[in-house]
């Protein structure tokens, strides 16, 4: 048997207060698509920044075409072929996207850039995987998704063999993610290899050949994709069995008071939305990418200015104009970007848990320290938030627990409705689960949610009554027993062709002309 | 496309301010559109207009240098020492200041860099210790004497035109040719946008660092030189509170303190946008303390429509 390609050899990294990394082994074929999983936290972000040489391990051996090495720099990871999408996005805001895609390693032309040529070159990288950009545009105009999709180019336009993927289909929807699965397939033919992390399960099974699963810092197997069937691979990510996926669901009671109604509700992409939130209950909120989700939440929240539409709150008419009169109206939304949206990087677990809320804490003048302290430690303990403690800096903590501890402000939230867009993504099965407890929590506290979710599992397993939205509309409704996957894609297929927005099958090209 | 709309609405708008200003004061101070003084204009600005440019490129970073001043004292006081006390010839003495300007610069590059010091720091310990340095060179009195060859640099013209104001010029087109069209102006700009991008990137975060100073710092030291041969006095307080004028022309001329964002185009407008303002007021002969207050004001004014402009840009 050939040797592999690339090997690590009881590769260790250690931070203040956790070990990251514990003598790790890992091994990648040639043109294998090597899959890696594993509890926020694990140590899979910390892993790939060795091999970039982002970062510097504190002992082991990489090993890499029979060479050793002790680590990398990020000059030497690059000559070596080595290229990596991160987690966290990392392109320049201020830049073209063709200058992002060459940044470092720009054309010249008699001592000068040569413009013309990035952006020919951007542009054939960009059509080769099937998407049209206008490479002139600045990146910061772009959104979530199209950053990705630049931050794909730019790793695949070097000369790499190896291609390190940290969650690339967290912010894409089904359409970019085929593109994305193409890409990595055609990738895969030319002979790279790629290591692949993610926590939707279910993507491992079209493109992985092998799955690696790490917990706390460990390697715990490594497994042909043909033997890691889904509850064996979750059970050694969390190390228990996980019987159920939901907890079970709490029935609404039929007495239970509508507590917001939006009627008529129009803005720039809504036609005419209303629905109706029961207090006490769980409301989904299905549809493609750009169906209209986000904004109507938005326009409910007053992020949106709307151009019609009334809201009702215990039956009350009240106005929102910004999300502090929301606030007021004990009405929250936790906003689909959150890194952007949402997180004090540089503050404590703890203060950005508590810092919306510190009204409920206060006492005579002061805050009390002790009962901020237990929150956020029961916050801490049942997200199952992998942090040294409660001082930590946010910053030093893995993408998935940043996640959390935004979540966790969330539940914390006095507020009667709190509104949910993507609360799971980038989140491990076994938090999942524990997420879905806490909603379930709330909600037999008598509070009302209502949840944004791309994962049509997800919304099935959890929700009380569901409406499906396409092209700004809502297209049903749907309650109880009858929420399943067939009705949902039913209702939620858009057969008329007015298509209005970036990820609505084949609009790439509005995307880039905004 | 919305985006790069937008700036180019910035730009014109200020080019608009700019233009708004002088007809404002072709009507209200008489002889402000004289030729003479049109360029008499240009020539004033065109110190602080050299000291800009390295400003901007640091800004550009997210840097800032507050040592400019200081800088500019240390390269004029430095050189006349050379001329004067030990009878250096000119042009040497003139290359040892400016090199004396770059020197200092590296050395916040070094701290900034290496020692991770925030560049507000590291250039107000820079400002204070080396305006110390002036007085240390003269001993406290103005330095006399140089020979008049010297005077050509600042006070010569070619043609019409002041020596200084090519000079300025000259500096304004190289530094836009490295800003927008060298991968180095390319990496500034990036490093500005993000730090840990252009890290990732395999980019010399350090290097650039180290370099941007030690621009920063050549140029106001041939700022100074220019200054000294205008002057013909080595003054220890030469360029004091230069930093000052020279941060607001750059943050007039639309270029984000926040790094990034801005272009030297633009910073010329600023600049001379300050030389249009002050010399328009002096021929008004509006009382000194509301110089000030219009000054300030203006400031305000143009950063508040920097700031608006980018909130229609999200
Ligand atoms: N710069 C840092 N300083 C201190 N601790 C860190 C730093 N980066 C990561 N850690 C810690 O190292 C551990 C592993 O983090 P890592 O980012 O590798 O997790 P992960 O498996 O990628 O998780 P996720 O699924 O949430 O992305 C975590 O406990 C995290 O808090
Ligand atoms: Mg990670």
């Amino acid at each position: 048997m050939p040797a592999p390609l690339l090997e690590l050899k009881s590769v260790s990294k250690s931070w203040p207060g956790v070990r990251a990394l514990d003598k790790i082994d890992f091994s990648l074929e040639r043109g294998e698509v090597h899959a890696l999983v594993g509890e926020n936290g694990a140590g899979k972000s910390t892993m790939i920044k060795i091999l970039t040489g982002a970062i510097h391990a504190d002992e082991g051996q990489i090993i890499l075409d029979g060479q050793s090495y002790a680590g990398f720099s990020i000059k030497q990871a690059q000559n070596l072929g080595i290229g990596a999408i991160y987690q966290e996005l990392n392109l320049i805001p201020n830049l073209s996207i063709a200058e992002n895609i060459f940044f470092g390693r720009e054309f010249r032309k008699h001592g000068l850039v040569d413009f013309a040529r990035m952006h020919a070159e951007a542009g054939t990288i960009l059509a080769r995987m099937g998407f049209k950009l206008d490479t002139r545009a600045r990146v910061g105009s772009l959104g979530t998704a199209w950053e990705q999709v630049v931050e794909i180019a730019m790793a695949v336009s070097k000369n790499i063999r190896i291609l390190i993927m940290d969650e690339p289909t967290a912010p894409l929807s089904t359409d970019e993610v085929t593109k994305l699965f193409e890409l990595i397939r055609r990738l895969k033919t030319e002979g790279v290899s790629i290591i692949y992390i993610s926590h939707r399960l279910e993507e491992l099974y079209e493109i992985c050949d092998r799955v690696t699963v790490f917990r706390d810092g460990t390697r715990i197997e490594t497994l042909p994709i043909g033997e890691a069937e889904k509850g064996r691979l979750i059970s050694l990510m969390v190390g228990r069995p996980l019987l159920n996926q939901y907890p079970p669901r709490i029935p609404v009671p039929s007495a239970s008071p509508t507590i917001l109604e939006a009627e008529g509700l129009r803005s720039g992409k809504l036609k005419d939305v209303s629905l109706k939130l029961r207090r006490g209950e769980i409301l989904g909120l299905a549809g493609l990418v750009g169906a209209g989700r986000t904004e109507v939440v938005r326009a409910i929240y007053g992020a949106d200015r709307r151009s019609g539409g009334r809201v009702r709150k215990n039956g009350k008419e009240i106005s929102i104009a910004s999300p502090l009169d929301a606030i007021r109206q004990g009405i929250v939304l936790l906003p689909e970007e959150r890194k952007s949206q949402g997180l004090f990087l540089n503050l404590s677990v703890s203060d950005n848990m508590v810092f919306p809320n510190l009204r409920k804490y206060r006492r005579l003048a002061m805050l009390n320290a002790k009962s901020i302290r237990q929150d956020v430690l029961g916050m801490i303990d049942s997200l199952r938030i992998k942090t040294s403690s409660e001082r930590n800096r946010v910053l030093f903590l893995s993408g998935g627990n940043q996640q959390k501890v935004i979540i966790a402000r969330w539940m914390l939230m006095e507020a009667d409705v709190i509104i949910f867009d993507e609360p799971t993504r980038g989140i491990d099965v076994g938090a999942k689960f524990e997420i879905y407890t806490l909603m379930n929590k709330l909600k037999s506290e008598g509070k009302s949610l209502i949840v944004i979710s791309s994962d049509m599992q997800e919304l099935i397993g959890i929700s009380d009554r569901l409406y499906v939205m396409c092209n700004g509309r809502m297209k049903g409704e749907l309650v109880g027993q009858d929420i399943d996957q067939e009705r949902i894609l039913r209702l939620a297929a858009d057969f008329s062709d007015e298509t209005d927005g970036p990820g609505v099958s084949g609009s790439m090209e509005g995307v880039a002309a905004r | 496309m919305k985006s790069k709309n937008s700036i180019d609405m910035k730009e014109f708008a200020l080019f608009f301010f700019f233009l708004l200003l002088c007809v404002f004061f072709s009507i209200f101070a008489s002889g402000f559109l004289r030729p003479t003084n049109l360029l008499n204009v240009a020539r004033q600005v065109s110190i602080i207009g050299i000291v800009s440019v390295g400003m901007t490129i640091v800004i550009l970073t997210g840097g800032i240098d507050l040592s400019v001043g200081a800088i500019v004292g240390v390269a004029a006081t430095g050189a006349a020492f050379l001329m004067i006390n030990l009878k250096l010839p000119i042009a040497l003495s003139a290359v040892i200041g400016i090199l004396l300007g770059g020197a200092i610069g590296l050395l916040n590059g070094i701290m900034v860099a290496k020692f991770n010091i925030p560049p507000l720091i590291t250039t107000l310990a820079t400002m204070t210790s080396f305006r110390g340095v002036s007085y240390i060179i003269t001993k406290g009195i103005p330095i006399y004497g140089f020979d008049d060859s010297f005077a050509i640099l600042g006070q010569g013209y070619v043609g019409p035109i002041p020596i200084p104001v090519i000079i300025m010029l000259a500096v304004f087109l190289l530094g836009s040719l490295m800003l927008g069209r060298t991968r180095f102006g390319r990496h500034v700009y990036g490093l500005g946008g993000n730090e840990e991008a252009a890290r990732l990137a395999g980019l010399d975060i350090g290097k650039i660092k180290l370099m941007v100073f030690a621009i920063s710092g050549l140029l106001a030291g041939f700022a100074g030189i220019v200054l000294l041969s205008r002057l013909m006095t080595g003054a220890p307080t030469l360029g004091t509170g230069f930093e000052m004028d020279v941060i607001t022309a750059v943050v007039l001329g639309g270029v984000s303190i926040a790094g990034g964002e801005g272009k030297l185009r633009g910073v010329i407008i600023g600049v001379l946008i300050m030389g249009v303002l002050s010399n328009g007021m002096i021929i008004m002969s509006l009382d000194e303390n509301y110089q000030w207050l219009v000054r300030g004001f203006v400031l305000a004014l143009a950063v508040g429509f920097d700031r608006n402009s980018k909130r229609t840009r999200n």
